[in-house]
């Protein structure tokens, strides 16, 4: 299976990315920079965490016009599975690719712990090697997390079970009080119209290993390579 | 005599929030002059300033162009307005 991860000025969980990818598919991903706008065919197209461009103008906003992200526009448009993870989120909604914005968190804090997320449809690319409905506990750290999108929006979101991870309590309760960030209906993470595309505000390559503290983030990586080795 | 030379243009462009998306920026300064006791202040919202010098001298098809870079990049159309002025 091959992978590319896009690196961006500010970029600072590619790396992590990196190693959660060789760890679970035996190869190291490509990295390929921001200004390239050749791309190699590959399996999976990773938009890394971060602040690109220092998050001016709004998260995600300057790298999602970055002259590669045409090219990956057009992958994503052909099925090429995308994810985008934190800032990479960001860029996912900024570039169209995914509807609805990440607003700065409600409470105004860079909120950087580790949290709990309930994962909706273990059918997917992203999720298959988990149980439905199973807690996994991920670390989050950003300053724009807060989900927003109108209520059209959102109702399609739900109707075409498309909401991949929400915020929940340790027991799996989708609560107000196990939402750090504001986010509506506690989205944590949502998938395009076929599945193809998933951004997510959590950070599965930071829980891997047990010296991370945890690794509930290694199923992310395992479910991307049993679903596109296959 | 001396024959006028064209200058250029400037644009100012005001981002705002839309009605109904939650501000907590905006709250915050709210809170903040409130605890400086000024009375009497409602709803604080907080938006961003952009300033653009454009070589061009047609003031409409400045507009045009600066619309264009607020639908593509200034402003995300999802939760921000904007609006344009046009210096001559």
């Amino acid at each position: 299976m091959k992978s590319a991860v896009i690196v961006f000025p500010g970029s600072n969980c590619d790396r992590d990315a990196a190693v959660a990818l060789e760890q679970a598919t035996g190869t190291a991903p490509l990295m390929v920079w921001h200004r390239d706008t050749d791309l190699p065919d590959v399996d999976l197209i990773v938009l890394p965490g971060g602040f690109s461009h220092g998050d001016y103008l709004r998260g995600g906003a300057i790298a999602a016009r970055a002259p590669i992200m045409q090219e990956i526009v057009r992958r994503g448009h052909k099925g090429v599975p995308i994810t985008g993870i934190c800032n990479g989120f960001q860029m996912l909604t900024e570039s169209g690719l995914l509807p609805g914005i990440l607003m700065r968190n409600a409470g105004l804090k860079f909120i950087c712990k580790d949290v709990f997320i309930e994962v909706s449809d273990n059918t997917t690319t992203f999720t298959n090697a988990y149980a439905a409905g199973q807690t996994l506990r991920i670390p989050v750290a950003h300053n724009e997390g807060n989900y927003f999108a109108d209520d059209a929006t959102l109702k399609q979101l739900e109707d075409d079970n498309r909401i991949a991870f929400r915020y929940a309590d340790e027991t799996g309760a989708v609560t107000t009080a196990a939402n750090p960030n504001g986010s509506t209906r506690n989205i944590a993470g949502i998938y395009n119209e076929s599945g193809s595309i998933l951004g997510l505000m959590p950070h599965p390559e930071r829980a891997i290993d047990p010296r991370h503290g945890g690794v509930d983030g290694v199923g992310f990586f395992t479910s991307i390579v049993k679903a596109l080795s296959a | 005599m001396t024959t006028q030379t064209s200058s250029a243009l400037k644009a100012k462009v005001l981002i705002t929030l839309k009605n109904g998306v939650l501000d907590p920026q905006g709250k915050a300064i709210g809170h903040s002059l409130a605890a400086l006791d000024f009375k009497g202040v409602g709803e604080v919202r907080q938006g961003k300033f952009i300033e653009l010098e454009l070589n061009q001298t047609d003031p409409d098809a400045a507009y045009a162009k600066v619309e264009d870079m607020c639908k593509r990049l200034l402003a995300n159309t999802v939760i921000e307005d904007y609006t344009i002025e046009i210096i001559t």
